[in-house]
């Protein structure tokens, strides 16, 4: 039996949760976490040192719980626009089934154990990094960019693109260039993969109200900003090899991974402005999970074999 | 100070008793995590000291 006081009892925010396990972890958006882990990890195994494999797990760990804490914090402040869009009104908070309070304390509690965690646990370049990620996610992007400017994701997109950066820290204590390589193909590869979702969900964006570019400048505007990406984020994949960290088997992965992304934006920008069905920009939204998650494992497989003395390493 | 008892539904007390193993089993990760973690991050030094 639960004891409550009555004058409580008629208060519409008061209510016993029905909130299961599962909802707490849709909170840390798996799906985006998958990602953060992967490229954390790869950021991580590219640094020249090799870590305590159990401190390994835990700086991983620490990086995706906090990767999610700041989900959870996305989702407890953006809880009124994901009621309106069709691609998240199922979210925890906007369907009732978690609380924006709970939301927002699951989100304070694990960030601050990930940050101390892998402070503790790594060093604290790393988790000093780990903390900017949180913050930048939640207060920068959250709440300022996502709602008023069109540059979004652009801006906001730093975030997404840290954890290499975050996983390679937390060898190594530092940050170089090439986890700065690692960070721009992540930053380059976030606008075209947002703005070719945002082509054909914008009635979504729309009807929520937040400005995202083929809402703010159109859709010609956008497939243009998509290709110019799209050539950028192709001459970023090589560079591993010219800063010297992958093999130039790795670089004619990278420049047929580029080309493919290239061919796919290309496809966008010639997508006839009738074309309600927009399977060109589906195409590439599929095509850029996939080069991301390509271009990463390239990158792991050609240190493994630089490791293993395959490529004369 | 008026109070008043409310009894929980069935679906309300299912969704605690799931919260409740699933906040046990985080903390017992996580204690094992600190433990571990800081056997490996200190070393057997950690036990070498005065009584």
């Amino acid at each position: 039996m639960a004891l409550v006081e009555q004058k409580h009892l008629d208060d519409a925010g008061y209510r016993l949760s029905e909130a299961q396990p599962g909802d707490f972890i849709a909170l840390l958006k798996p799906r985006v976490m998958s990602l953060v882990v992967f490229t954390a990890f790869v950021g991580l195994a590219m640094a020249p040192a090799t870590p305590n494999p159990f401190l390994a797990l835990i700086a991983i760990a620490a990086i995706a719980v906090g990767a999610g804490a700041s989900g959870a914090l996305n989702m407890w402040y953006d809880a009124d626009i994901d009621a309106v869009m069709s691609r998240t009104a199922k979210r925890p908070v906007p369907s009732g089934r978690v609380t924006p309070g709970e939301a927002l304390s699951f989100g304070l509690i694990l960030s601050f154990l990930s940050v101390m965690m892998l402070g503790l646990m790594a060093n604290w370049v790393a988790g000093a990094l780990l903390a900017f990620t949180i913050f930048f996610y939640a207060v920068i992007y959250t709440m300022w960019l996502k709602r008023s400017t069109p540059q979004n994701i652009v801006i906001g997109g730093a975030a997404g693109a840290l954890p290499p950066v975050v996983g390679w820290a937390s060898v190594t204590g530092t940050v170089s260039l090439e986890s700065l390589i690692l960070f721009l193909i992540i930053f380059l590869w976030t606008p075209p993969h947002f703005w070719a979702l945002a082509l054909f969900k914008s009635s979504d964006y729309e009807r929520a109200g937040i400005p995202m570019l083929p809402n703010v400048a159109g859709h010609a505007a956008t497939k243009k900003q998509i290709f110019i990406y799209a050539l950028l984020l192709a001459a970023s994949g090589v560079l591993p090899v010219w800063a010297g960290f992958a093999s130039l088997a790795y670089g004619a992965v990278a420049a047929g991974l580029g080309a493919g992304f290239v061919w796919y934006s290309w496809r966008v920008l010639k997508m006839p402005q009738d074309d309600r069905s927009m399977k060109p920009a589906k195409a590439l939204f599929g095509y850029s999970l996939l080069y991301l998650f390509a271009i990463f494992t390239a990158l792991l497989a050609d240190r493994l074999a630089a490791s293993f003395g395959l490529l004369g390493g | 100070m008026e109070q008043d008892y409310i009894k929980p539904t069935e679906a309300q007390l299912k969704a605690r008793r799931k919260r409740s193993v699933a906040i046990a089993l985080a903390l017992a990760a996580f204690v094992v995590i600190v433990y571990v973690g800081s056997l490996v991050k200190l070393g057997p030094s950690l036990f070498d000291r005065a009584m």
